[in-house]
């Protein structure tokens, strides 16, 4: 079973070594590598351009940046983090994870899986690139809403064609994850029995098939309006600049659930490893993923209640958003249900999923609060939103990625991480996160606007407090890379099955993963959210 | 200076209620988070592993899971009611006592009052680029001439914008609604309490979206009337004789005036525009030979690029060739020539 086992074919044969192990990786453990590292590269951008926002605004008057230049930042901050941070960094670990969670040799399509990945570094230089040319970055924040996005100079178009490439990515990245589920799983490993992780990646690829399509289509309409003479967006030609709102929202809210359903799949695998008891409510649990993922189709509007939608319509998405906190309710009592009566520890990988799972629930709330329709006149544009989507976003996507990093790091490179380190990371981030984000409610309640690089004398105090968080908060992350760094290279050799709770088929090989995991596929008996009961007949080189 | 923790005080009865909504969902937001927050703190303490403690295995529940849905479910119905109340009410706009339209430009707001043949603009009075200004209370947040309204009448907003989409937010009223190009929308206010109250453009409308503030000023009726029939007079007396023949100097001030006004955001005080963004007119072909192509371009906009838009539409005769004149003879541009109102009106009349 384990790797001696193994002696034949030549070692270049598993492994290929030098930079074409990289560019035509095939691997699915190599791919899952590059993408991370590449989203981490990409959260230290768009975190850097985060820092000249938060510097510009540290006080009133402006002191570093132009207006037309921070409206880059702004822009670029959001697009960088949503499509080249957040987005392929669940790819990778998805890439990584799942045919070792479910049993699979690699990924379905290997070579497609090459692709998915390589067209991501052009569509990132395509981003950064536009800062130097003529008229500079697109400048019209990351939702690009028309007509202001036609008024732009040559980095639009970069931007939409950046967009354009990740798409295709993306989607490339969820055909091959939607087959390897439904076909590569290991006999046993039913559906309904696969870790939670494996559905809420299912799920997302579906959504991503289905949305990302339509932001290319209406990026396209921005660029044929911009150079080929229609007037989609332009009202002098018969166009309606509404229509660009509610087809990037058909996209951009699903595009909310692509981010938050794989941290909840992360969350879901380690609240019970370290509370060392079963996930309770695996069924509900599907079925609430499920439901959030078909209801996120329909709420689109919540994000034009300013528009001047009729009333009638109002309603029905103020009532169709509100319905979704019921199943993300559901997921955060059976979180707590999971601990309840377990014996817990809490390694770094269980502080981040507790503090995902308090800060989420803040930022589900105060999106309740906002899809209120009535009251988000008030809010609706204001940093109440900002601080809205950076405690969904930060607090949720985000702490769910460093909470598997840690928690998968052993089984991915056979070393420790430094535990020590590993907590303080937490609790840097968590208190750095909280000074920054928590005071732009009061903010936003105060009536202040977001996307603007100067701001009124009431507003300077808070906006000094966020300063001051997003520095501290954006330094502690040095900590993390600090502490990859060195455990890669010095870290203690893991322990065949470092979390004693840990009970997933991937925990059931060797550790770290071989190089080639399941060359034959094994014969296991699972129970809810992946747990292994037995196997036998796996082989690995 | 006292920190605001909450929505700013309301002074029309949508605000108010709009209030009440926040508090209501703070409440119970709140409740729910120290719930989830103290049973959660509850199993760290108590449901930790120490030597001799067994997890309990048990992973289902029907009935917890049925009251854990069905509950936050009603509790969402008792959010929805009073929250479709008010939106029924921010959307009846009917039976209004006064109309007036607001056009949203890049980076200013227009006014019209519908039933009083009265118009004008408002720009952010604040000075830029000059650090004294930050000694001033209302800085960012105010503007050269206010929007003024009587108080205790049902004002209707007819929202629409020139150039992008901008978004009418002044807090205090409870109202925010996008101005969208090309299409009409409404909202409507009713202020209880004379005084003024300052709110922002809440919808990013390019580079100085930061700087296109709003400020609504309430009066008392008489006070209205006595300040709508002055700000009338006022208009009558600015109003430019189209025949009359300027000299020189007279109409470069008044151009200078202008362009700081209107053109200065992008063209840039010193005519040098932003390289890649916004073109030079310092030393440009149309501002210092083609004359018809410039007085085409500022009447007309530009066919290529939607940001240089059509000024005939809101400036007058005067306005217009006070600013072309004054363009093609600052700068270094100084070709000692001039352009008179009535060649605007010749020019209006080829080309409309
Ligand atoms: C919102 C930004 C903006 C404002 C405000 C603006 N312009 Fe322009 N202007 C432009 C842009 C962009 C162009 C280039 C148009 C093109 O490429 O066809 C331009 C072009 C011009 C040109 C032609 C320059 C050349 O060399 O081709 C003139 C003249 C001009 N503007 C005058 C004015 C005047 C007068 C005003 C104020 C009444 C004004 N502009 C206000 C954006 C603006
Ligand atoms: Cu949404
Ligand atoms: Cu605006």
């Amino acid at each position: 079973m384990a790797m001696t086992d193994v002696q034949q074919a030549p070692a270049h044969h598993h492994k290929p070594s030098g930079w074409s192990r990289w560019l035509m990786a095939t691997n699915h453990k190599d791919i899952g590598s590059l993408y991370l590292w590449f989203s981490f590269i990409m959260f230290l951008s768009g975190g850097v351009m985060a820092l000249c926002i938060r510097a510009e605004l540290f006080r009133p008057g402006l002191q570093f940046f132009a207006p037309e230049l921070f409206n880059q930042f702004t822009t670029l901050h959001g697009l960088v983090m949503v499509f080249g941070a957040i987005m392929p960094a669940f790819t990778g670990l998805a890439n990584w994870m799942l045919p070792l969670m479910i049993g699979a040799p690699d990924m379905a399509f290997a070579r497609m899986n090459n692709w998915s990945f390589w067209l991501l570094p052009p569509a990132a230089a395509l981003l950064m690139l536009s800062f130097l040319v003529p008229g500079g970055a697109a400048a019209a924040g990351w939702t690009l809403y028309a007509p202001l996005s036609t008024q732009m100079g040559i980095g639009m178009d970069m931007t939409i064609f950046a967009i354009h490439i990740m798409g295709v990515s993306s989607v490339m990245g969820s055909i091959n994850i939607i087959v390897t589920i439904l076909n590569l799983r290991a006999p046993g490993m039913d559906l309904m029995k696969m870790p939670m992780f494996a559905w809420a990646s299912l799920i997302t690829a579906f959504l991503i098939i289905a949305v990302m399509p339509v932001l290319a289509g209406v990026v396209t309409m921005v660029l044929t309006d911009r150079h080929f003479g229609t007037h989609f967006f332009n009202a002098a030609g018969g166009g309606d600049p509404i229509l660009y709102q509610h087809i990037f929202w058909f996209f951009g809210h699903p595009e909310v659930y692509i981010m938050a359903l794989p941290a909840f799949g992360i969350i879901s695998q380690v609240i019970p490893t370290f509370s060392r008891k079963p996930l309770f409510g695996y069924t509900s649990m599907v079925y609430a993923t499920s439901s959030i993922g078909v209801l996120s189709f329909i709420v689109w509007a919540h994000h034009m209640f300013v528009t001047g939608l009729p009333a009638t319509v109002q309603l029905f998405f103020m009532y169709a958003t509100m319905l979704i906190a019921v199943p993300t309710g559901v997921k955060v009592f059976n979180w707590i249900a999971t601990m309840w009566e377990g014996a817990m520890t809490f390694e770094t990988p269980m502080l981040f999923a507790i503090g995902f799972i308090l800060l989420f629930t803040i930022g589900g709330l105060s999106g309740v609060t906002l899809s209120v329709a009535a009251l988000d006149i008030q809010l609706h544009g204001t940093y109440y939103v900002v601080a809205h989507f950076h405690y969904v976003l930060v607090a949720g996507a985000l702490f769910s990625l460093f909470s598997a990093m840690y928690y998968w790091f052993p089984k991915m490179t056979g070393r420790m991480y430094n535990e020590r380190l590993g907590k303080f990371h937490f609790w840097w981030s968590m208190v750095w996160f909280n000074v920054t984000f928590f005071p732009m409610h009061f903010l936003g309640l105060a009536g202040m606007p977001r996307r603007i690089p100067d701001y009124a004398l009431q507003f300077t105090e808070f906006n000094s407090i966020a300063s001051v968080g997003a520095f501290c908060f954006g330094l502690g992350q040095l900590i993390f890379l600090y502490n990859i760094l060195t455990s890669l290279k010095n870290g203690k050799p893991a322990p065949a099955l470092p979390w004693e709770g840990a009970d997933t088929l991937e925990w059931k090989i060797p550790t770290p993963a071989p190089y080639h995991s399941f060359v034959e596929a094994p014969q296991v008996e699972a129970d809810h959210n992946g747990s292994i009961v037995s196997m036998h007949g796996d082989k690995h080189h | 200076m006292s920190l605001a923790l909450n929505l700013q005080e309301p002074v029309t009865r949508i605000a108010e209620q709009e209030f009440h909504l926040h508090t209501l969902l703070l409440v119970i937001t709140g409740i729910i988070f120290l719930g989830v927050l103290l049973v959660m703190l509850y199993a760290i303490v108590r449901h930790r592993k120490v030597a001799g403690r067994e997890a309990k295995q048990f992973h289902e529940n029907t009935t917890v899971e049925i009251l854990w849905t069905v509950i936050p479910f009603l509790i969402l119905i008792g959010m929805a009611l009073p929250a479709t109340r008010t939106v029924l009410a921010q959307k009846s706009a009917a039976g209004a006592d006064m109309t007036i339209k607001v056009t949203g430009y890049q980076w200013k707001w227009r006014y019209d009052y519908m039933d009083e043949n009265l118009g004008f603009m408002s720009h952010l009075a604040t000075p830029r680029d000059d650090p004294a200004a930050l000694a001033r209370p209302d800085y960012l947040l105010e503007v050269d001439e206010p929007l003024v309204v009587p108080v205790g009448r049902k004002v209707r907003l007819l929202l629409t914008a020139n150039d992008v989409i901008h978004s009418w937010y002044v807090p205090a009223l409870g109202v925010k609604q996008d101005a969208i190009p090309g299409f009409l929308r409404d909202t409507w206010f009713r202020v209880d309490k004379p005084g003024i109250y300052r709110g922002q453009c809440t919808e990013l409308c390019g580079k100085d979206h930061g700087y296109m503030p709003i400020v609504v000023d309430a009066r008392s009726e008489t006070d209205y009337r006595k300040w709508l029939d002055e700000r009338k007079k006022l208009a009558m007396a600015a109003a430019d004789d189209p025949a009359k023949v300027w000299k020189l100097p007279d109409l470069v001030v008044r151009g200078e005036k202008v362009y700081t006004q209107n053109c200065v955001a992008c063209h840039q005080a010193s005519g040098k525009g932003i390289p890649g963004t916004f073109p030079a007119l310092a030393g440009s072909p149309i501002a210092t030979k083609d004359k018809p192509g410039h007085i085409n371009i500022v009447l007309n906009g530009s066919k290529r690029n939607a940001a240089m838009q059509a000024w005939g539409k809101q400036l007058s005769d005067t306005d217009i060739a006070a600013v072309i004149t004054y363009e093609r003879n600052a700068w270094g541009n100084n070709t000692g020539e001039m352009v008179q109102p009535a060649e605007i009106h010749k020019a209006r009349a080829g080309t409309s």
